[in-house]
């Protein structure tokens, strides 16, 4: 079987043949009935403002936990966790000195 | 007098809603048309149909201007439609050993005599309606563009929103994806 003229006579087959471009009967009725009743759903109204709303939250949450992050890298550098460890643990003993 | 499209759509834009039914009447045709060149079913083609002017109406406020609506709605109506087929991503296993009678036939005719196989022929636009069912979403939006529309290249770019060498490229493997279901066709039949 030859493919490439399958091919070629299929595409012609394809292009002799256009779908009809008939549209139902009160098509436009439609339309304009599902937008009316898009715009008249309140909860459509208030689900759309939340999403909006999730996603703004959603990026301010990530921008402050990347801000919180960042400054607690920091202030963990500066000071040492094993001396605060230290510090607490023998923190007892110290007072018991100063005191005698 | 009736209202020029540039005067619906303003109309549209500041909040007429009822100024959208007449672009819906105007251009409905062509995007049926388009529609049902992806669809099974004419269920489909509706479906397809309906969300290309729900999408309009949503995004007609960035409508410009600066070309005509019509060029604006089928860039809309192919996207939608590209993006209908890679939701319904059918099974693309059907083989082609349940082929009707009238297909069997004008295959065997082509075989035999490959002039004599007419391509107005309906088993013809049965088979090639299956050939292109069995193409992946982008190689069927390439291949019904660029050779059953006969649009360019650029036009394709600029319908799909992809680059003039992503369409080339995209066209090259739909051609050998197409060959490659024919030859299997041709390997399932007589071999």
């Amino acid at each position: 079987m030859n493919i490439a003229e399958l091919r070629k006579k299929l595409l012609a087959a394809a292009r002799a043949n256009p779908p009809g471009d008939h549209v139902p009967y009160a098509f436009e009725k439609r339309i304009t009935a599902l937008l009316a009743a898009r715009a008249a759903d309140p909860l459509a109204l208030w689900v759309r403002g939340l999403w909006r709303a999730a996603v703004a939250c959603v990026a301010i949450a990530l921008l402050l936990g990347v801000w919180a992050f960042s400054h607690s890298t920091v202030s963990a550098r500066a000071d040492d966790l094993s001396q605060n460890f230290e510090n607490t643990l023998l923190a007892s003993v110290d007072q018991n000195d100063l005191t005698q | 007098m009736e209202p020029t499209e540039a005067d619906l759509i303003a109309a549209v834009l500041r909040g007429d809603a009822a100024s959208f039914e007449p672009l819906v009447q105007r251009y409905s045709p062509r995007v049926f048309a388009t529609a049902r060149r992806y669809a099974r079913r004419e269920i489909e083609a509706e479906d397809i149909a309906q969300e290309v002017w729900l999408k309009a109406f949503e995004k007609l406020k960035s409508f410009r201007g600066e070309a005509p609506f019509e060029h604006w709605l089928m860039r809309l109506t192919v996207r939608t439609c590209y993006d209908f087929l890679r939701g319904h991503q059918r099974s693309r296993e059907s083989l082609f050993s349940d082929l009707t009678g009238p297909e069997n036939d004008w295959l065997e005719r082509f075989v035999t005599q490959p002039e004599a196989a007419s391509e107005n022929a309906d088993a013809a636009r049965l088979l090639v309606g299956r050939v292109l069912e069995q193409l992946s979403p982008q190689a069927r939006l390439v291949i019904t563009l660029l050779e059953i529309e006969d649009r360019s290249v650029k036009e394709i770019a600029q319908l799909t929103g992809w680059s003039v060498p992503l369409v080339k490229v995209r066209a090259f493997r739909a051609r050998a994806e197409m060959r490659k279901i024919l030859a299997k066709i041709a390997t399932d039949k007589y071999l």
